[in-house]
């Protein structure tokens, strides 16, 4: 117990913590009542922040029927959008993961001089606009950009083109599976780590059997968080895109245009898009189920 | 450099530095290139101005209270999806990704659809005197909308990780669920917290497509200051003083943010001492 | 973890399945309100240039904000030909090399094939009875506007107040800029597109009064009803000129200099005139304005070129940063 403890939250703040338990000794509060109260506390925020809205969206989508709904989604620039979205998502979102590992063991396991910069780092994407990432991309790859006249010559279309939105997807979400990681796996520490490399286990063997399977809730929440985002994201590849029905037009990009055209489709549309949230959901789910019982072992 | 035990330091560090450069320094370099092309006086003549300073006052000042807002929700949030078994439990926990995969620019316009003065909840919001679209109110609701998912996504898995052995032991040992949260689980919490803070914070600093519909864009009073942007590029094809802009919002996040990680250093060394 | 990218790999998979035919391929890179419009006229000059060259053309059309759009074609968007709201954002090319500068000549009625003008939409049985240019500035009516910083249309929209009031009997600059300012004292929202106050005004049951261009009101009073609005035409008013251009400089890289001038050519044509007349833009071509003319009301117009010059002088002095727009905003407020 006291090893299964000290792996999850480290050895300073659990002494702590059963040092504060310990000092405490009085009777308990009629625990239900206060279970039901914050139970109905948090479905009325997601009922005011989540539901009305989600209703607001189908609510408009449907307004002209169920037939013209089902037309809006089967047009072939929208299924061109899905695809491309997925596409892009397929991308950039497996790039980010490999990111978030590298820059998560990097952070945890060693200390060295700018380590702390190397973090700021990390988060700085959180803190650029997404239209200023889209602006950015633009000075550097665009036609008047740093880079602009060789990719020209080369006969590359970064900006306007896949490259393009895939480059400000990454930049965009880079963060989502570091973030996640990195606070975890250093309240973690290395020590077990340092046992497996005791007992002979290579670098690969280390992370691939100690590492992964204790952090192996947070990377999926990272990169289910970082796919969610990737899908919806609209601010940065706004910029980039530009808007090349069934070319270049990604399902957020393709709402944004309908909405300037027909209110309902565009509705329509926008609701495959919360539809497609359901799915990745589905499939953390079935991850979940499949492996309960190692999770719950491992946890 | 120190001696590091564990192997991959170079491998892991020098991958990360090298998708950071390229993918972040670059184009950042790149801003503040353009941005520093206009001269002291040029950058001052794009920033200094009542409109600017009002606007960058609504997008900082409005994130600040949004991700506060955020902070106690999301908590809230967190805390009853991973603790409490309830029907639709995973239903609720699927909606709270809903802020991520809507375009913004949609969310925007539902948002908009329902605090309107002729929505379902504006009409019933005026007979009360609360106006939330076309004034501040609905800058505020939009950025906490797109920040709560941080929170809550933030919270979660360590939530899951700390769940049953210390609840376990905290509940053996007879203490009540409020001394449990409040003196063992709240200060273990505090560090993650301030990430989902001040993830929901830049996030909604920098907003644009959901603030921009309910907004109503009024001057000094409801304009955001990535509309700013917008506005320079579109239609003067100003890059430089759209860069000037962008510069000053992401110095001024990120500075936030690293007083975040101080906060949090903190926050974390507090824990280890109580 | 393997099993979600094994899901993504084979969602990949699935995306990847599609191949395109090689033929002429043109792209249109235009403003937002047309994209109907171009759906049909494209759909025409496909079966048109099939009968004249014998050869297959696809036409892809962007739309979008005039400026952002122009903005994109200069940032490297390989647009064959732009169709924008206003000629200042095909100017800005002009000055970039990508296409001659006396562009404007080179295609009848200043570029422009068709037009549209600038009225009021307002509420069945107008009950804030505007009638003209002067019940918008009364107190207590809100009228609905886009943003002239980000929207091409509502620039026009400006423009036809700033004129009326100019031409009034003893108008002048300093009148007018007081009317103005007076007008957007009454703006509650400014959407940043046409599109978007046309959904405030509609969909959001905010204002008295949208400030429109007539094709956008006639589309509403089709879309959404005469029984639910009306069509207010003021005394005077602006005749808007979207212009049309051939990027010079990509259809030389791209070899459809040919096709791109034929495009263009077409809007012109007869069938090209009457599918915009359709779309509610008011036909250059006299035969075919007379067949629609009951689909258009009389109005009074001046254009651009009367009384305000052309549209480099009206950026530099209107609608640029800290000018005139900027400093009657900060007036009304």
């Amino acid at each position: 117990m006291a090893t299964a403890l000290d792996a999850a939250l480290g050895g300073g703040p659990l002494m702590a913590a059963v040092a504060a338990v310990v000092s405490i000794g009085r009777p308990a509060w009629p625990t239900r009542i206060a279970r039901v109260a914050l139970v109905l506390a948090a479905l009325t925020v997601l009922g005011w922040l989540m539901v009305l809205p989600l209703l607001a969206i189908f609510a408009e989508a449907l307004r002209h029927g169920l037939a013209f709904y089902l037309q809006a989604i089967r047009e072939p620039d929208t299924l061109a959008a899905v695809r491309l979205t997925l596409t892009v998502a397929a991308i950039a979102v497996p790039l980010n993961m490999v990111f978030g590992v590298a820059a998560a063991w990097s952070m945890a396991h060693f200390e060295f001089r700018g380590k702390t910069w190397l973090g700021a780092l990390i988060d700085l994407p959180f803190s650029i606009s997404p239209v200023v990432c889209g602006m950015v991309l633009i000075l550097v790859y665009g036609k008047d950009g740093w880079l602009g006249s060789w990719l020209e010559a080369q006969g590359l279309q970064v900006i306007f083109a896949m490259p393009g939105l895939v480059l400000a997807t990454v930049l965009v979400t880079l963060p989502y599976v570091a973030r996640e990681l990195i606070p975890l796996m250093q309240a973690q520490g290395s020590d077990q780590e340092e046992a497996a490399l005791t007992l002979g286990a290579s670098g690969w063997q280390i992370f691939f059997r100690v590492t992964l399977p204790r952090v192996r809730w947070a990377l999926l929440y990272g990169v289910l968080l970082c796919n969610a985002r990737a899908m919806g994201e609209f601010g940065a590849v706004y910029v980039v895109s530009g808007h090349l029905r069934g070319l270049t037009n990604t399902l957020p990009l393709q709402v944004d245009q309908l909405s300037q055209e027909n209110f309902s489709a565009a509705f329509a549309v926008a609701s495959l898009l919360a539809l497609l949230t359901v799915l990745t959901l589905g499939i953390k789910r079935l991850v979940e189920w499949r492996h309960g019982g190692e999770l719950r072992a491992n946890t | 450099m120190t001696r590091h035990v564990l192997p991959g330091f170079r491998l892991s560090t020098g991958y990360t530095l090298l998708v950071l450069g390229s993918c972040v320094l670059l184009p950042l370099t790149a801003l503040l290139w353009t941005a520093c092309e206009l001269g002291p006086a040029g950058w001052w003549a794009q920033i200094g101005t009542r409109r600017v300073l009002a606007a960058l006052k609504l997008s900082f000042g409005g994130a600040l209270l949004a991700a506060t807002i955020d902070a106690v929700l999301g908590l809230l949030v967190a805390w009853v999806l991973v603790r409490y078994r309830f029907a639709f439990r995973r239903q609720c926990d699927a909606l709270v990704d809903l802020p991520f995969a809507l375009p913004t620019a949609v969310a925007g316009i539902a948002l908009t659809a329902l605090y309107a003065p002729n929505g379902w909840l504006g009409s019933r919001l005026a007979p009360l005197g609360i106006e939330v679209a076309y004034t501040r109110l609905g800058v505020l609701l939009a950025m906490v909308f797109v920040g709560l998912p941080f929170v809550v996504r933030t919270l979660q898995p360590v939530l899951e990780s700390m769940e049953s052995d210390l609840e376990e032991a905290a509940y053996t040992l007879g203490a009540t669920s409020f001394q449990r949260f409040f003196r063992v689980l709240l200060p273990l919490l505090l560090p993650t917290l301030l990430t989902g803070y001040a993830l929901a914070l830049a996030r909604a600093i920098g907003e644009y497509g959901s603030v921009i519909f309910i907004a109503g864009n009024r001057l000094f009073r409801t304009e955001i200051a990535p509309y700013l942007i917008v506005q320079k590029i579109d239609s003067q094809y100003d890059y430089r003083g759209a860069a000037a802009l962008g510069a000053v919002m992401l110095a001024a996040s990120l500075l936030l943010l690293l007083a975040m990680a101080w906060l949090q250093r903190w926050t974390r060394r507090w824990a280890v001492v109580r | 973890m393997r099993r979600l990218l094994l899901a993504l790999a084979a969602l990949l998979a699935l995306s990847a399945g599609h191949v395109r035919a090689q033929d002429v391929k043109l792209l249109n890179v235009s403003y937002d309100p047309t994209r109907e419009y171009f759906q049909d006229a494209d759909a025409a000059f496909k079966a048109d240039w099939a009968k004249q060259s014998g050869r297959n053309v696809t036409v892809t059309t962007s739309n979008g904000g005039s400026g952002k759009q122009a903005r994109a074609v200069l940032d490297g968007l390989q647009a064959d030909v732009v169709t924008l709201a206003l000629a200042y954002d095909i100017d800005v090319l002009a000055d970039k090399g990508l296409l001659a500068k006396d562009w404007q000549q080179r295609l009848p009625n200043n570029s422009s094939p068709y037009t549209s003008t600038v009225v009021f939409l307002v509420r069945k049985g107008d009950p804030k009875q505007i009638h003209d240019w002067p019940d918008l500035i009364r107190p207590g009516v809100q009228v609905i506007t886009p943003n002239p910083k980000t929207s091409g249309g509502a620039r026009w929209n400006f423009l036809a107040a700033w004129g009326w009031a100019l031409r009034q009997p003893g108008g002048n600059a300093d009148k007018a800029r007081a009317y103005v300012t007076a007008l957007y004292k009454n703006v509650p929202v400014l959407d940043t597109g046409a599109r978007g106050a046309t959904n405030t005004f509609v969909q959001r049951g905010m204002g008295d009064v949208l400030i429109a261009w007539e094709s956008e009101a006639l589309m509403t009073l089709k879309e959404f009803g005469k029984d639910n609005y009306q069509i207010v035409v003021p005394s005077s008013t602006i005749v808007a000129e979207p212009p049309v251009a051939v990027v010079d400089a990509n259809v030389a890289r791209h070899g459809t200099q040919q096709v791109a001038q034929a495009y263009l050519q077409f809007l012109y044509s007869p069938q090209g005139q009457e599918i915009a007349a359709r779309h509610f833009f008011r036909p250059r071509l006299a035969s075919v304005a007379s067949k629609y003319a009951m689909q258009f009301p009389a109005v009074k117009t001046f254009t651009l070129g009367e009384l305000f010059g052309d549209w480099r002088k009206v950026q530099a002095s209107y609608f640029a940063d800290g000018g005139v727009f900027d400093s009657i905003l900060e007036g009304a407020q």
